[in-house]
């Protein structure tokens, strides 16, 4: 084998082979980053998944990874494995941009407690990934720095706001991504690029160091290639995090565990009522018929839900998040960090801080904050914010009510497929209905996962199935996840990706 | 600006009810700040006590601090409040460069401790009752520094230095209800609530409430409304009067300064005001045209704080004797009037004379040292008496030298001199200076001897039985040992040597 087909075969490995090989010593860790920096620059200036490509970094931390090994310490799971990283989570040393020009060059003195756990496990983080300024988007257009492609074609957006972790995956740049997900962006970005993705129950991974666009939805999560992949990462970042107050002092579920012993066999499952009508693509929702079907096939029984107040869910979504952004993205003032603009020596702080935020927000991070600040206004307070956190706690109803008759719902992760980039840049609100199922999940604070279902017979894109399960039950997402994974491997032949046009 | 003719104050009060409300600011003493681990010590280099959390660096969160929470809840039940099941931090929102986060983590709406009272006594003894409407906590800002113009105020500089190291430090901010029903005394009260507050405070071992330091900071309130009007006037808000003499030099402006625009026909304009020390006068700030929006909302970063019925009630078992009571009982211990007692705190005095009487001294020996000898040298040094170089064992000793005669009094303020000039403890000034008095006969008769000689007509008067001339003796031979001989002795022995044989 030449080193170059090597390489190429190596990138398409999942993490645990990876992680295997590098604990047995047939691949060293070195070998394994080096393969995918090639990648990365073979193919990412067509992706543009990364934001920053943190070679040296990289390969320290490899070097460190096989020198253990070499001393006879025994290696972390994951250790030497390959990962692209969200470039909302502060990295010491390292630029931090969350996708605005407001933080450009701003170099963190911090790591996040997501990087700590990262670094310390020994997984080599290659670069931060792409994403919608400030997380807020569909699709990876809000970026300041220029869309990410879908690799399956890229003229299409790789979901968003976590579209550069879920690119990079797809274009195996790395077999391992961080998300973050406020309202679907692990998720929708894991459904349109064929890959999995993971919103842990709130509270479950630490926020430390994450840079917070809606403080009580935000949640870090893993995006892999596989169900396994993504329960062995969820290990490493999970877990009780004393600089976090909304982090849950309990132990992690069982999720690699239960990735391992995937079955659905007498389960109840829901499907409920208000994930699918208008605006559901005929493919996604054929797709999701199908696997309702199969999950029946696996012993699992089945249970038509009736939540209303989901019918609610974006409209609330979208007073909360933008109300808590508001206030969160306040501190962007040009006084300690980030970009300063028309700091003359003529004008006042006032100024400085009102011409840099012009220049330093983009219009969809703008339109939020603006919608954020009448929503927390007196007299609209009630009104607005008031009136969402009741839906926010008739959904928890709803969920709680469903979660007494099953032990999971599954539902479509996103009611379309891939759109082209640009078709929705000018319509918020069609942009908006990319998380019309994910979002009652972050409003109840529950555990998601979404898995490929396989392709749109109408576009041939890839479609999710979205997997709720209540809080800290995370470990029933990857047991089921990996017995509809094993299933459709098995129907396919090959995992989904694998149908994706090479790069 | 406009200068204004103030009213008198009497006719001020003849014409209108003055009603103020009083927010005060306690920086706690905690080691570390309200939300992160930073140091909160006095004197650090600029910058120097920050980390990304108390910087807002993006990402960085906040962790309550048990101590800050634990001291709002004494302080609460120290003030008679009721203290919440369960609390939320709120968000107040606005832009300000010594804010890091722009926003201003604190209470709203579900205050940790509310409907409290204070009884504070005014100067006659008589007590008022100040309403409490709620205790909460809340994160200090930085300082902002501004640099080129005359005033130190922004007006006028031509840039501003931040220093972060303040910002996150634990406040509890305490506001009453409207004080009403004082009148004329409204000053006075102002002034009693918040010594008393701050004696509270210190009492409790949360904060060394030091005004002059800004630990301890206050807001007056006031509004006047026409006699047996219900409605409040508008009020001025005159911000950070930071002496007890302040607080009520502000109340009393601002009666004067509202009664003279209400009563030339004009209106209050709802503003914030600075205060002046120089003067006592107060100016204007920022105006408030309607209230200014915070956009409030629940931190969402912070979990509710629901502190448990056993722990609040162990804090209350566990709270000290409350100042005013402790006051009372000293009072009587000591057998003082009302007038003394409050001498003494003005003074400062009553922690140093309780810790002098702990060392040994007797309660009046004490009081006399600290109300009299030390009180003036703290009033010529311009320093707090508790801050004096000398120790309540010291004064205790000086009293005790005094007690066996060994010092008499002149020679005992020679000691304390010699204490506060730094020449050691009173043993070693009294050895070092030769204080001691003069008992011993031998030595005492030649100097007796000769003030008879010098004063021989002195002399025939008390041989002629007119004992009360003695004194002009005594007198002289104290002057001629300086003042070291015991006076008492110097007398006997003038009389026996002068008396009329039996």
């Amino acid at each position: 084998m030449t080193a170059m087909t090597k390489h190429k075969s190596l990138v398409r490995l999942t993490a645990a082979e990876i992680a295997a090989k590098i604990a047995s010593g047939e691949l060293t860790a070195v070998e394994v980053t080096e393969a995918h920096l090639a990648r990365i620059e073979a193919v990412d200036e067509k992706v543009h998944a990364f934001l920053h490509v943190d070679r040296e970094g990289a390969l320290a931390q490899a070097r460190a990874v096989d020198a253990k090994r070499a001393a006879g310490e025994k290696l972390a799971p994951l250790a030497g494995v390959p990962l692209a990283l969200k470039d909302i989570f502060t990295t010491e040393g390292v630029p931090t941009t969350v996708g605005s020009k407001i933080l450009e060059g701003w170099i963190p003195p911090y790591d996040a407690t997501v990087t700590k756990r990262l670094k310390a496990a020994g997984v080599v983080i290659l670069g931060k990934t792409n994403m919608d300024e400030f997380a807020m988007g569909s699709s990876t257009e809000n970026s300041a720095y220029g869309p990410t492609g879908n690799p399956w074609d890229l003229t299409r957006v790789p979901g968003g706001s976590g579209g550069g972790s879920s690119a990079s995956l797809a274009s195996y740049q790395a077999p391992l991504a961080i998300g973050t997900d406020t309202g679907g962006s692990i998720r929708q970005p894991a459904a349109v690029t064929g890959t999995v993705g993971v919103k842990p129950t709130y509270g479950g991974v630490s926020r430390y160091g994450m840079v917070a666009f809606s403080s009580s939805l935000d949640q870090g999560g893993p995006c892999a290639r596989t169900v396994l992949d993504a329960a062995l990462l969820h290990e490493v970042i999970a877990g009780h995090d004393p600089l976090d107050s909304t982090s849950i002092d309990a132990p992690v579920p069982p999720v690699v565990e239960a990735a391992r012993s995937g079955s659905v066999a007498g389960m109840r499952i829901g499907v409920v009522k208000q994930f699918r009508g208008e605006g559901y693509q005929p493919g996604v929702v054929q797709r999701f018929d199908e696997s309702v079907e199969l999950l029946k096939g696996l012993g699992a029984e089945v249970v038509e839900l009736d939540c209303p107040s989901f019918d609610l869910a974006l409209a609330a979504y979208y007073l909360i998040a933008p109300s808590e952004c508001s206030s969160n993205l306040a501190r962007f003032d040009a006084m300690r960090y980030g970009l300063r603009v028309g700091d003359d020596g003529t004008r006042s702080a006032e100024d400085v801080t009102a011409l840099t935020r012009e220049a330093g927000f983009g219009d969809e991070v703008k339109r939020r904050v603006m919608l954020g600040t009448y929503a927390l206004s007196s007299g609209y307070y009630d009104a607005y914010y008031g009136s969402a956190q009741k839906v926010r706690t008739l959904i928890s109803r709803d969920f709680e009510k469903a979660f007494e008759q099953v032990e999971v719902i599954v539902s479509p992760t996103t009611p379309t497929t891939a759109f082209p980039i640009g078709e929705r840049a000018d319509d918020p609100m069609a942009m908006y209905l990319a998380d019309l199922c994910t979002i009652p999940a972050n409003l109840a604070g529950n555990a998601a996962m979404s898995l490929p279902c396989g392709l749109a017979p109408e576009d041939g894109l890839p479609v999710g199935l979205q997997i709720i399960a209540p809080a800290m039950k995370d470990d029933r997402l990857y047991k089921v996840g990996a017995a509809v994974e094993a299933a459709f491997v098995e129907k396919w032949g090959h995992p989904l990706l694998e149908e994706a046009p090479s790069l | 600006m406009t200068v204004i003719e103030l009213v008198p104050y009497e006719d001020a009060l003849a014409a209108y009810d003055p009603v103020m409300g009083l927010e005060v600011h306690v920086e706690l003493g905690t080691k570390t700040k309200m939300f992160c681990g930073c140091s909160t010590g006095l004197g650090a280099e600029p910058n120097s006590q920050t980390c990304p959390t108390c910087l807002g660096m993006p990402g960085s969160l906040p962790v309550v601090n048990a101590i800050g929470v634990e001291s709002a809840i004494k302080i609460g039940l120290a003030l008679n409040c009721e203290i919440a099941e369960w609390c939320r931090f709120a968000r107040k929102n606005y832009f300000y460069p010594d804010m890091p986060k722009n926003f201003q983590t604190s209470q709203y709406d579900e205050p940790i401790a509310y409907n409290g009272y204070l009884d504070v006594q005014l100067e006659d003894g008589e007590i008022f009752r100040v309403h409490i409407e709620r205790a909460h906590m809340e994160e200090d800002t930085g300082k902002s520094t501004h640099v080129g113009g005359a005033t130190g105020r922004i007006h006028g500089a031509s840039h501003s230095l931040l220093d972060y190291n303040r910002a996150g430090i634990p406040l509890i901010e305490i506001v009453t209800k409207p004080i009403e029903g004082a009148g004329e005394r409204a000053p006075e009260v102002a002034k009693a609530y918040v010594a008393e507050l701050r004696e509270l405070i210190k009492a409790l071992g949360v904060s060394e409430a030091r005004m002059e330091m800004g630990q301890m900071r206050c807001d007056v309130n006031l509004s006047l409304r026409p006699h047996g009007q219900e409605k409040f006037g508008t009020r001025s808000e005159t911000k950070n009067v930071n002496s007890l003499r302040s607080v009520e030099r502000a109340a009393r402006f601002e009666i004067q300064r509202h009664a003279a625009v209400l009563g030339s026909g004009g209106t209050i304009i709802q503003e914030t005001r600075h205060f002046h020390e120089e003067d006592g006068s107060t100016t204007a700030g920022r105006v408030k045209e309607e209230a200014e929006d915070y956009r409030y909302f629940p931190e969402p970063d912070l979990v509710p704080v629901a502190p448990p019925r056993e722990w609040v009630e162990e804090l209350r078992a566990g709270l000290p004797e409350l100042p005013r009571v402790r006051r009372n009982r000293l009072r009587e211990e000591w057998g003082i009037s009302e007038h003394d007692m409050q001498s003494i705190l003005n003074a400062g005095a009553i922690e140093p004379i309780v810790a002098t009487i702990g060392a040994g001294a007797p309660a009046d020996q004490a009081r006399k040292w600290w109300m009299g000898e030390l009180a003036r040298h703290a009033n010529e040094t311009g320093r707090p008496l508790d801050e004096l170089p000398i120790t309540p064992e010291q004064v205790a000793r000086v009293a005790a030298l005094v007690a066996s005669g060994d010092l008499n009094d002149k020679l005992a303020r020679q000691v304390i001199e010699g204490v506060l000039a730094g020449e050691g403890d009173p043993d070693t000034v009294v050895e070092k200076r030769g204080l001691k008095v003069l008992s011993d006969d031998s030595a005492l008769g030649a100097a007796v001897d000769e003030a008879i000689a010098a004063n021989a007509a002195v002399a025939d008067k008390i041989r002629a039985g007119k004992v009360a001339a003695a004194g002009a003796l005594v007198g002289a031979v104290m002057k001629a040992t300086r003042g070291q001989a015991d006076a008492a002795r110097v007398r006997e022995l003038i009389l026996e040597r002068l008396a009329p044989a039996e």
